[in-house]
């Protein structure tokens, strides 16, 4: 069995402990045999630290770590605190060892997460099926995905029909069925049937090298509290090392019946507490659990400036159309009068079955049969108002309420939002189909949890009517709502919103990404809906939301929100640690156990504190 | 160009910070940034220097951690 750099350096660090054990057991005051035994463990614990100090000197590098360890170990033995030297050294490795294990872990756990990498795809080449990498794939090829296999890259069903997994994209449970046609995504995996299928996008540009690359630079932007760690570990040591060098010194020369052994030891206990480590390590740690987290759900943040900035989030600003609805214009309702209500919905049908409109084909769509078109003659479509045409030689007229007007017909207005096509036979009204866009299913909680989750304002902007705007936004609950706006005006709604919020509070736009990049842009944070597959999406915005669902908005916030408390809690309490124990020493009241406990012992806290991040079971 | 690296064995956090800011110093880089969670060195800098920004950029990784390889990535 091969031992890893870890296990050596365990093993290593426990056989010293033991050595260390034995000497304090067996100490004899002022012995030589003693202080003997103390190096020893002392030198097999500590070595390797004593041999990098000595090698970064060389290399011009002076307040590193190692070379702060061994200087406040050194001089432990010299005051002779033999037992608090090795200690300093036992504890210092015991918490590098821990350190490490807990960044390979957390390491390992996002690879794992991002474990969705193909690796070989089967391609159709002539008669034969080759195993290639899917590198070498190229656009138009067909590939062969067999049940349990990876998707390799993009590509459209050309035969075959399975449920697919995309749960390692969106987070997504629930499985998708494919048939002939429909596009399969790179990163799913074929869960029952064989599908071939012709590759779309190479490699490079398929949706699962984007999402590996996006996530694995996540986060090289780093957030203000990496740059505040940062700046402050540049100044710490320095300045604790300089004073712990005054402490050592100045005392007692100036003070009468100060020793220098007193106060040598009082700066020891300076160095002990002089590595900024665990603030420095704690902090990407929990925000690369933090991303991480979010990824698994199907949330792509793009940067841990972007997670810092979405616990800040006061406003939250919706687009309708594809974001709080589904985009898709369907039958809502079918109010008849007189006939069934089946009856009139293939009157419709019929009756439009010849224009190419949205509101046509949402009523084919609804009828589900298809159309028999020796049932239909003598169609006339009236611009603006409708259409007319002989439906098994009854006259069927289908449109809006000025196509009733102008026929002479008396008809309802229904109630409801959406538009409405009237219906009429031979004359008389049969009654009326409401066609609208659908409100997302988890619309209404998503904004529930916004506001759970504190944010202030909710809003919507829409092209949309005010009628229709104002009804979607009183069912869901948002805050405003602005409607019938161009394009251009949605900037402009931002410009007026940003006033809104307090200097340090950041909205956050909501979009599909399809014809909204510059309010993406123009928003602290661009979020942008059902990023699955769209380019377009994937590069304007901050979030990347792979589903279609808005609540997941709110499962980022709340992750951004964890993620910060971690990272404020890791910085409050080891500097207030290291703070009370620095005056301590400096007093004379804390001893080297102190010291060790405010370096190993917080780093180790901080640690496990910011390795919650990556248990993200507790938030849904 | 862009180019990004591995640096195998990063065990130190606040020797990447060190790392990253002695390479964003160098001539020519106009960005450059090291993550610690995934060892991953990005220098952004002009073409006509490229060699040499990576020979420096070794050097300096070389300096904070000797123990660390630079691999391509």
């Amino acid at each position: 069995m091969k031992l890893s750099e870890n296990q050596k350096q365990l093993i290593k660090t426990l056989i010293g402990a033991a050595v260390y054990t034995v000497a304090i057991i067996t100490r004899v005051e002022g012995s030589l045999f003693s202080l003997g035994a103390f190096l020893v463990a002392y030198f097999i614990i500590g070595g390797d630290v004593l041999l990098r100090a000595v090698r970064n000197i060389s290399h011009g590098q002076i307040f590193d770590e190692n070379f702060l360890m061994s200087i406040a170990t050194i001089g432990a033995f010299i005051v002779g605190d033999f037992a608090e030297a090795v200690a300093v050294m036992l504890f210092y490795q015991v918490g590098e060892l821990f350190q490490s294990y807990a960044v390979d872990q957390s390491r390992k756990s996002i690879a794992g997460l991002m474990n969705i990498r193909p690796d070989y795809a089967t391609v159709q080449r002539g008669e034969l099926l080759a195993k290639v990498d899917p590198d070498e794939v190229k656009v138009d090829e067909t590939i062969v995905i067999k049940p349990g296999e990876r998707v390799p890259l993009d590509a459209i069903v050309l035969s075959g029909s399975s449920s697919v997994d995309t749960s390692a994209l969106t987070g997504e449970s629930l499985p998708r069925d494919v048939d002939a046609g429909d596009p399969l995504l790179s990163g799913c995996i074929n869960i029952n049937g064989l599908l071939t299928a012709r590759v779309t996008k190479e490699y490079g540009e398929s949706t699962v090298s984007k999402i590996l690359d996006l996530v694995e630079n996540a986060s090289s932007k780093k957030s203000n509290s990496e740059h505040f760690i940062t700046r402050f570990a540049h100044y710490y040591t320095p300045v604790v090392v300089i004073v712990a060098v005054l402490l050592g010194l100045i005392p007692p020369l100036l003070i009468p019946g100060a020793t220098f052994r007193e106060w040598i030891y009082r700066g020891l206990i300076f160095l002990v507490i002089s590595c900024p480590c665990a603030l420095v390590i704690s902090i990407p740690l929990s925000f690369f659990g933090g991303i991480g987290g979010a990824s698994k759900r199907g949330i792509l943040v793009k940067g841990s400036n972007f997670l810092e900035a979405l616990a800040q989030t006061e406003i939250v600003v919706f687009d309708k159309t594809g974001t709080l609805t589904k985009g898709i214009f369907e039958v809502q309702q079918i109010i008849a009068e007189g006939i069934g209500a089946d009856v009139l919905l293939e009157l419709a049908a019929y009756a439009e079955s010849y224009c190419n409109h949205p509101i046509s084909r949402s009523l084919q769509k609804a009828y589900q049969k298809p159309i028999d078109n020796a049932r239909i003659s003598d169609v006339e479509e009236i611009s603006g108002h409708g259409v007319t045409a002989r439906v098994d030689n009854a006259l069927v007229a289908a449109g809006n309420a000025k196509l009733m007007r102008r026929l002479g017909i008396e008809y309802k207005e229904p109630d409801t939002i959406g538009t409405v096509v009237h219906v009429a036979k031979d004359g008389v009204y049969c009654g009326c189909i409401v066609i609208a866009d659908e409100v997302k299913e988890d619309a209404a909680r998503a904004i529930q949890e916004l506001k759970a989750a504190n944010i202030r304002q909710t809003v919507m902007l829409t092209g949309d009517s005010k009628q229709i705007g104002e009804r979607v936004a009183a069912q869901l609950g948002l805050d405003s709502v602005y409607t019938e706006l161009l394009p251009a005006d949605k900037v402009a709604k931002m410009e007026e919103l940003f006033a809104e919020k307090s200097p340090r509070g950041k909205l956050a736009f909501v979009g599909d990404g399809i014809n909204d990049a510059p309010v993406l842009a123009r928003a602290d944070i661009g979020i942008a809906m059902g990023g699955l597959g769209s380019d377009a999406a994937i590069e304007a915005a901050d979030i990347v939301i792979m589903t279609d669902e808005p609540s997941k908005i709110a499962t980022a916030i709340r992750v951004s929100q964890k993620t910060l408390r971690i990272v404020k809690q890791n910085i409050t309490f080891a500097l207030l640690v290291k703070g009370v124990v620095l005056v301590l020493g400096a007093l004379g009241i804390a001893t080297m156990w102190a010291a060790i406990f405010a370096d190993v012992g917080v780093a180790i806290l901080a640690i496990l504190n910011a390795i919650r991040m990556l248990n993200m079971k507790s938030i849904k | 160009m862009k180019k990004t690296f591995r640096l195998e064995g990063l065990g130190c956090a606040n020797c990447a910070a060190k790392i990253e800011s002695a390479v964003s110093k160098l001539a020519g880089v106009s960005a450059a940034s090291v993550n610690f969670m995934t060892t991953k060195m990005v220098i952004e800098g002009e073409d006509a220097h490229a060699d040499e920004i990576v020979t420096q950029a070794t050097a300096i990784v070389k300096k904070f951690e000797p123990d660390v390889i630079v691999r391509k990535a």
